[in-house]
């Protein structure tokens, strides 16, 4: 039997939703019918709009997908204008003040704090400056993701961009794909570095080459089913596809018909591709798309470049995360900038956007390690660039510990989450910056805190994941990690390995300093972290380095879920100032 | 009186009568299960997997990890409120439970 949700999508879903949520936004919060929100906060999701958690109703997350993360001339300004004006609850978070952008790790932008009643202001905004928030969540293609510096990048086998703005073009408002049984998350890279993730997304194009009458043709090997939420992570599957730039999109159209067609609509649990394509294998799949969905025979896969792969492969890091000042084919350069857990404040966000105008094109380009890239700086204004006081705080050069670090939106604002995260986070690195040696060569080093499984900060692939758990201490509940190691990318991806279970949040930090001065005493020569790991048994890896109280501080071991907003001065849910008019006036009971 | 309960954003909440009332991250208590070996399971919500009405019961099946030993896998059918008279009443997670 479909899901509820598949019957309120077949009810109204797609653009059309935008018009009732334009009528709601006109008339107000209240207009919404009560007993209609669950169904038009599964709409909703579909133009961007989340409901955010319990204790914070009336308020929304908006998502903007900016495809391959490039933010055109002028749009990153827009966006700030946007977080400034709009993006202001109720209270202040005490890291990053009370406006602020999430660059998220596909290439996205989320705003907190958001009220009905300002979406079609919102929306112009946007529309106006050429960006939208469409298909941003929900069931639906999502925001297309790749190398950061397409078509920017000495490392390149094809210029991906085209191809991401083609698809982005033709699968986004195209109502024979706007219904899927679950999100469809897309990469396209051209790198033969392997930044695009295509192994963590639902459909991957690789770069690969192979003759075709006679001639070497570039283009893409196809890998389909990959993801990391709940507990079931996959790599992408390599259906044997090989396609020449022009066919990608006769490919996106076949596989997301494939899974539109042929993906579990009565359990959303287990909807996701990843799951489709274990249950058939990929040759079904590849059988499947070649039979009911490509009028022209599939060739099959070509010799793919992923042996020199180096993007979080663990070791020899070319362009690694794109943090720093690197030379584009046209000569100027391009400079990464750390920013600590992605999220960068409004005020902090209009000033970049002036430095990208001043020293660069414009351009800001989103990382999927949620950091930002200026692009199309000549050589004459790096100096300049790089001396700016902006950058003391978002660093081309940061500390391993600062530039490794990445985290989800935890339970803020997330319905999903466990725990507390990027406030965390920032804790966590600044504590590691200063109390744990890491070997000198030792320049990547990922850390990646994800509140909960469903692994939006992408705990698998680091160094040291953290996942969001619960334990009892002293006690009492605490907010806990569970802590995995060795995971990584590359050539030859590999998902941590889970080790130390159920440690209290303010354990991990003594945990993490233990296990790195272990790393330094037992390493061979240069061994990486994660061919260290690698090299150990899972008993070896749990007797390796126990978690300790520090003199590092926790103040959100608490039950942070349970808050209307975990920063609060009054954090008690009976208290919360929501939901509210636009105005910010909460609305009671009563009313 | 209809009682209309289904979960929301990927299994995070159990809603009732289109109000959010159970959420994830909740430690559950259940005893009697079979679950995990331990005498008591102390489960925590990682989302809820089904939900359905056993009037007044609202029970819920649920995904989850044994703090004690690890153990994570779904519960059987747990009763994690209850709907008289249209009226929404809690039950307390950290109370013991007896799954069905």
């Amino acid at each position: 039997m479909p899901s509820k949700v598949e019957g309120w999508k077949d009810e109204v879903y797609g653009t059309e939703v935008r018009e009732r949520l334009f009528e709601f936004a006109e008339e107000g919060w209240e207009a919404i019918p009560e007993d209609e929100h669950d169904a038009w906060f599964e709409r909703f999701k579909w133009w961007g709009l989340y409901h955010q958690r319990n204790g914070q109703e009336s308020y929304f997350m908006m998502r903007i997908g900016t495809p391959n993360g490039v933010l055109e001339p002028g749009q990153l300004r827009t966006v700030a204008e946007i977080a400034d004006e709009f993006a202001r609850g109720p209270a202040d978070n005490p890291e990053f003040g009370g406006a602020y952008c999430d660059w998220t790790t596909r290439q996205s932008i989320q705003l907190h704090w958001i009220r009905i009643e300002d979406v079609p202001a919102i929306f112009e905004k946007l529309e106006a400056n050429g960006m939208s928030t469409i298909q941003a969540c929900g069931d639906s293609w999502r925001n297309i993701v790749g190398c950061p510096v397409a078509g920017k990048d000495e490392h390149e086998h094809i210029d991906a961009w085209p191809i991401a703005e083609e698809l982005h073009e033709e699968f986004k408002g195209n109502d024979a794909y706007s219904n899927m049984p679950r999100k469809w998350k897309v990469s396209v890279t051209g790198c033969d570095q392997g930044c695009g993730q295509g192994d963590i997304n639902d459909l991957a194009f690789e770069p690969a080459r192979k003759e075709i009458d006679g001639e070497e043709i570039t283009g893409f090997n196809v890998r389909v089913g990959g993801g990391l939420s709940r507990k079931e992570p996959r790599f992408a599957r390599d259906i044997d596809v090989f396609c020449t730039t022009e066919e990608a999109s006769d490919i996106s159209a076949g596989m997301s018909a494939l899974f539109r067609d042929h993906g579990n609509r009565d359990n959303r649990f287990n909807a996701r591709i990843k799951f489709l394509v274990d249950e058939w294998g990929p040759e079904k799949i590849r059988d499947t798309l070649q039979e009911q969905y490509i009028d022209y025979e599939l060739r099959s896969a070509g010799e793919d470049l992923r042996e020199n792969y180096t993007y979080n492969a663990g070791h020899d890091e070319v362009h690694g995360d794109h943090v720093g000042v690197h030379e584009q084919p046209d000569g100027n350069y391009y400079v990464g900038l750390n920013v600590l857990v992605g999220r960068m404040g409004a005020a902090d966000a209009l000033e970049l956007a002036d430095l990208a105008q001043q020293y660069g094109s414009g351009e800001v380009r989103l990382t999927q390690r949620q950091n930002v890239i200026l692009t199309d700086v000549p050589e004459g204004n790096l100096d300049d660039l790089l001396a700016e006081p902006l950058l003391e705080d978002y660093s081309p050069d940061p500390h391993p510990f600062m530039r490794g670090s990445i985290a989800c939106t935890g339970t803020e604002f997330c319905s999903l989450s466990i725990v507390e995260t990027k406030n965390r986070q920032v804790r966590y690195a600044r504590w590691l910056k200063d109390n744990v040696e890491l070997p000198a060569d030792t320049t990547d080093f990922h850390v990646h805190l994800s509140g909960c499984t469903a692994s939006c900060a992408q705990p698998q692939i680091a160094d040291i994941s953290l996942r969001g758990m619960k334990s009892r201490k002293n006690d009492g509940v605490v907010e806990a990690f569970d802590i995995g190691l060795g995971g990584g990318l590359g050539e030859n991806p590999h998902f941590a390995d889970w080790i130390e279970m159920r440690v209290p949040a303010d354990e991990v930090p003594g945990y993490i300093g233990n296990l790195l001065d272990v790393f330094e005493a037992e390493r061979e020569d240069d061994e990486s972290f994660r061919d260290f790991i690698a090299a150990r048994d899972e008993e070896e890896l749990g007797d390796l380095a126990d978690p300790e109280e520090t003199d590092y501080e926790d103040p959100y071991m608490h039950n942070t879920k349970q808050t209307w907003y975990p920063y609060a001065e009054d954090d008690d849910m009976e208290g919360r100032p929501t939901p509210a008019r636009a105005d910010g006036t909460p609305i009671s009971a009563d009313d | 009186m209809t009682i209309e309960v289904h979960t929301l954003d990927d299994g995070a909440w159990i809603s009732v009568n289109n109000e959010r009332r159970i959420s994830v991250s909740q430690l559950w208590r259940l005893a009697t299960h079979d679950f995990c070996p331990c005498e008591e399971a102390d489960v925590l919500v990682e989302a809820f997997r089904e939900v359905g009405v056993s009037y007044p019961d609202i029970e819920a099946r649920i995904v989850g990890e044994c703090i004690g030993c690890g153990t994570d896998g779904v519960t059987g059918w747990v009763v994690v409120g209850r709907a008289i008279d249209g009226e929404f009443y809690s039950v307390v997670p950290e109370s013991v439970h007896f799954p069905g």
